[in-house]
């Protein structure tokens, strides 16, 4: 969407709004032009780079909170380009980043007080690692931004830092010989990129290393909530047609509410079996035995079906004991294998084998626990 | 905290006489899979490798070798059930077969 070529930002001082009013260069895109993170212009040879803010605001924040829940997170974009942090000049360093916002966000908010070019690929919103892993954020994806940003007229050195997470998709001997621009590693966070740039583009060994606290593995889990809520509307369908035909069959006639009531009480142990699955095995993940996520989804499965079979449910008879020994370490088992997509530390090797042993042992429990789970509304 | 996964099922492999003494091995492996010698880098804790390919992409001579995938179940089994795109909204999943050579 083209606007006019003397288009005014509005936040830019008087100070600035000359070279912002000036034509658009290639380096810069119309859309970055009114938001809340761009405060300003920078001249460069090749024209006006925006300038972003190091300040998160109520935007941002709810904007990240959006997309831990998975709420319109692949909108969740940044035009790619160059942008600039400060006030850089041509031997300030150059960042590279992905057009995910909250890898942006993330990263610029570490960077107060300084000087320097960020410059951003098209990585149709995805994060750094996962676009490494693909391909997006990748050695010719660098070159193609270095070239139409014209960032050799508009730096006197020939320096790209990258983020170390982006090393699986990139060969910096080959951004090197395609490009000209030398390729550095960075730290992982971006937190320690202040203390990297300090000590002259090395990295101290913790630098190197991920962390996965018990926060860090938390707030990968509200996204994988939000897509139980298909899967428990179903469910909760599925019990209320099983207590109806259940009340049809019988010679005991429930009405409508009870039959309401009666599915919720039905349903309630398979939401806390996907609570189990999806909150408490990443908690406490390093403490679960086993190495198999699995294994380790199955063992908490186990620990709550018994809880709620002798503890919490009255039902009597070996049917309802059945029916939740075979189905919720089953759903457990298949949430917490789930989990290995989220970590830093599963091979694609490690996970087909487990796979392969962990599939056809979940399905196979899940097969027997739903007939007997059938069974207990007709016997 | 030091995460451990499987034991002995990774495809990296390492051919030293290829080896520069570069060392970016040791710089971009996320999981502290190399160490440096006096004149090579040797994998020194294979059984931490992610196979996530960043030491075989900046190897420069191409001394190591695996085979680059994400450990992600739910990929792996799209890729099986053939469903395309559910993950990132993108038009491939991260199965193995849909990692260009970048």
């Amino acid at each position: 969407m083209m606007s006019t070529k003397h288009k005014k930002l509005p936040m830019v001082d008087d100070l600035d709004n000359k070279c912002c009013q000036e034509e658009q260069s290639a380096v810069q895109s119309e859309d970055a032009a009114n938001t809340n993170w761009v405060t300003g212009c920078v001249e460069t040879a090749v024209g006006p780079v925006y300038r972003v803010s190091t300040k998160l605001d109520q935007k941002d924040l709810l904007g990240s909170f959006k997309a831990r829940w998975g709420l319109d997170r692949m909108n969740y974009t940044i035009p790619p380009g160059l942008y600039a942090i400060g006030d850089p000049h041509s031997s300030s360093p150059i960042l590279v980043s992905a057009n995910y916002k909250l890898s942006f966000d993330y990263l610029r908010r570490e960077l107060a007080g300084l000087n320097l070019w960020i410059l951003v690929l098209d990585t149709n919103g995805i994060n750094v690692w996962c676009a490494a892993g693909k391909g997006s954020f990748g050695t010719a994806e660098i070159v193609r931004m270095v070239s139409v940003t014209r960032l050799s007229e508009i730096v006197s050195h020939r320096t790209l830092i990258l983020p170390q997470l982006a090393a699986p998709g990139v060969a910096a001997h080959k951004v090197r010989s395609q490009s000209r621009f030398n390729v550095v590693y960075g730290p992982i966070r971006a937190e320690d990129i202040p203390a990297f740039l300090k000590n002259a583009n090395k990295a101290a060994p913790e630098m190197r290393h991920p962390y996965f606290t018990l926060r860090d593995r938390l707030i990968l889990t509200p996204v994988e909530l939000t897509a139980m809520a298909k899967p428990i509307i179903i469910l909760a369908m599925l019990f209320f047609l099983l207590n109806l035909a259940s009340s049809l069959v019988g010679s005991n006639q429930l009405l409508l509410p009870s039959l309401i009531d009666q599915t919720f009480f039905d349903l309630a142990p398979y939401l806390a079996a996907m609570f189990v699955g999806i909150i408490m095995v990443p908690a406490l993940l390093p403490y679960i035995p086993g190495r198999s996520f699995a294994w380790k989804g199955w063992l908490l499965g186990i620990l709550w079906a018994f809880v709620y079979t002798f503890f919490i449910t009255s039902q009597q008879g070996w049917l309802a004991p059945a029916a939740y020994f075979l189905t919720i370490p089953a759903i457990t088992a298949f949430l917490g294998l789930n989990f290995t997509g989220s970590t830093t530390y599963t091979s694609l090797s490690g996970v087909v084998k487990e796979m392969g042993i962990a599939l056809p042992l979940i399905i196979g429990s899940a097969g027997l626990g739903v007939i007997a789970l059938i069974a207990k509304y007709f016997i | 905290m030091k995460f451990q996964y499987l034991k002995n099922v990774v495809t990296l492999a390492m051919d030293q006489d290829k080896c520069n003494g570069c060392g970016i091995c040791t710089e971009v492996c996320p999981q502290q899979v190399f160490t440096m010698g006096d004149s090579v880098s040797s994998i020194t804790d294979r059984d931490a490798c992610m196979e996530c390919g960043a030491c075989a992409r900046n190897c420069p001579p191409q001394a190591i070798y695996v085979r680059q995938g994400v450990g992600c179940a739910y990929a792996v089994l799209m890729d099986k059930l053939n469903i395309k795109g559910k993950c990132c909204g993108d038009a491939c999943s991260c199965s193995l077969d849909n990692i260009p050579d970048h």
